[in-house]
Parts: C-alpha cells; structure tokens; sequence
C-alpha cells in the first residue's frame, strides 16, 4: 500500500521520525485498537489514536454524553450533551481523522460479549473507572491472549500498566480481586483533576503507538505512577509472575471471563 | 534499619513488619493495598508476621479507578 499525497502530508511528522518512519506508519494505519469507555481516559486516547493514523479503532461505551462529563472528556463537547458517548467520540476521531476507521459499541461490556468485542483488536485500552470492569478486560485479554493498557485515575493521582502475553505481571497478579463496594474512593465520590485524565490517557495512546511501531519499553512488568501535586512520576517494578496466577499463571482457575457484581450504590446514584 | 519505601530512604525500627510499616506510613485504606518487598509480593495474610530487614525495598501498589463512569454495568 503506497501513501497518498494528503497521507505523506499528514503523517510527515511521524514519519520523520527514525522510529517510525514509512514502515511504522504503515504499521499504525494497519492496526486495530479497541478502547473500552468514551470516558475521561478513552477521551484523548482515542483522539490521539486517531490523529495519528490507527487504522481502525473500536470504541465501546453505553452510556450518553452528561454536562459533569465535560469537565475532562474532551472527545464530547457542550452540544453533545445527551448524545451516546460512542456516537459523539465518533464524529470528533473522524473530523479529526476521516482517513480511518472508527467502530461503534453502543453497548455494556459484559462477560458474555467481552471476547467477541476484543477479537480482531491488536491492543485494547481499558478506559474504564469501576473495578469489577477492569477486572474483566483484564481476564478477557488475558484468556485471547491480547495486549492491553490499564490505567487509573484519582484526585491528583494517576497510574498505568501494560499487559502483553507473557511478559510479565497482569492486573490481576498485582490486584488479586476488587475490593468491595465503597471499600476504596472512586473519582465521583473523590474527585479527579479533568488534566489527569488527560496526562493518563495520553500515555495509555502512547503504549498503543509504542506496541505498533515496536519501539523502545512498554510499561510491561511495571506499574508507572504519577502524582501532580508532588510532580513525581515512578516507575514501580512489579514482581515477576510467580506462576500461581489464577488466570495468567501455570495452572490458571479463571477460564472463562466473568462478572462481578457492580456497586450498588453506582446504580442508585447516576 | 534503613528501609526504601515507595522510593525514599528512611530510618526505621529494626525488625518491624510490613503491617507495621503500613501502619506508620499511614497508607489509605491498608486492607486492599498490595506491598511489594524486594521484587516479591507479600502474600495476603502475611503482613503481620513478614518482618522487614535493612536495606529492603518496599512499595505499596494502589487501588485506582477512574477514566469514565458506567461503561460497565450488570
Ligand atoms: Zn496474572
């Protein structure tokens, strides 16, 4: 496949670059990125996925666009306000890229569509905020064999990890379970500077590029943390698998993906 | 004892434990941490009897939600 004039022009800046070039721009427009949640984290991933040319990008959210939403998902804007998130992310990627894909799933993602969502994805980015979903993606990708990008967002503080087949610790190897309803804040109840969605989301676009174009460390094997009152980003090393895993270790439990129960008081309070 | 604990060097009481540590750090919401000790996780459980020894290196490793809400609901 050979580039188009408005291509070369509009991935020069990528192209340039001795890490990508030519042939990782192909590889960009050649893959497939699912990102779960049109929310605060899935907002500027997938604006900068699209910018940059990924080919084809899926984009799962149930939910509409609500004002409180505006404040750090900065895919939808004042007039979607009411609109479904996947609908309104859509036409920003494709205004702002019409040179690729975007799929919509207008859907709740659950045990029982989970893996058929993610089949066909090179990379899925969990943009997700509730852990029982985290958890979830987590096993899903794991069980397909898929690479993903968990992250993480509270107050002033954020986190990421990456996750590809093998090569070292899966959410769940560090988590074990979520904890119980309420037993830990949660953005709506703590809060979240609208930026660290921002920062966080964008770095989870960046693994997505780094694992297209194969260049330099994915955060696998590490958990990176960043806090913005303090400035201090850390790269923490995650203990290698020890093998007892119940889904990525030797003699894994967890076969199938499933679900936990969500918070009670999410339902109520939305 | 010197501990290295969440990257910084501090001087610490020999022989406490993990649950110890948790405690004098004031870590939030310590039941649903994960620690670290030197590349190891500490099994849940054991907080109470792994005692820590100088020079080790722990971290504590965090629950975080966040991104949107409700893209998940059952
Ligand atoms: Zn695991």
């Amino acid at each position: 496949m050979a580039f188009s004039n408005e291509q070369l022009e509009r991935y020069s800046r990528h192209i340039i670059l001795k890490e990508i070039g030519a042939k990782g721009q192909k590889k960009l427009l050649n893959g497939k990125v699912l990102i779960i949640g049109a929310g605060g984290l899935g907002a500027p991933a997938a604006m900068y996925l699209a910018a940059a040319g990924v080919g084809t990008i899926g984009i799962a959210d149930a939910d509409n666009v609500d004002l409180s939403n505006l404040q750090r998902q900065v895919i939808h804007t004042t007039s979607d306000v009411g609109k479904p998130k996947v609908e309104s992310a859509c036409e920003t990627m494709q205004a702002i890229n019409p040179d690729i894909e975007v799929k919509t799933y207008q859907t709740f993602v659950t045990s029982e569509n989970i893996l058929d969502l993610i089949d066909g994805y090179d990379f899925v980015l969990d943009g997700t905020d509730n852990f029982p979903a985290k958890f979830l993606i987590n096993d899903a990708c794991v069980i397909a064999k898929k690479s993903f990008s968990h992250a993480g967002i509270i107050r002033f503080q954020g986190q990421l990890m990456t996750y590809v087949p093998d090569s070292g610790a899966c959410y769940r190897c560090v988590f074990k379970q979520p904890p119980p309803p309420d037993a830990v804040p949660t953005c709506r109840q703590a809060g979240v500077v609208g930026a660290m969605a921002g920062v966080i989301g964008c770095l989870q676009a960046m693994e997505a590029v780094k694992f297209f174009i194969n260049a330099g460390n994915l955060l696998t094997g590490s958990l990176l943390t960043y806090n913005a009152l303090t400035m201090d980003f850390r790269k923490i090393k995650l203990p290698k698998p020890d093998g007892k895993c119940p889904v990525c270790g030797e003699h894994p439990t967890i076969l199938q993906p499933f679900d936990y129960e969500q918070a009670v008081c999410d339902l109520k309070e939305k | 004892m010197f501990l290295t604990v969440a990257g910084n060097q501090k001087e610490y009481e020999n022989g406490i434990t993990v649950a110890k540590l948790v405690e004098l750090e004031n870590v939030e919401t310590p039941q649903y941490v994960t620690v670290s000790v030197n590349d190891d996780f500490v099994e849940n459980g054991t907080l109470e009897t792994t005692v820590l020894h100088d020079g080790d290196t722990v971290e504590f490793l965090y629950f975080m939600g966040g991104g949107n809400a409700r893209s998940i609901l059952y």
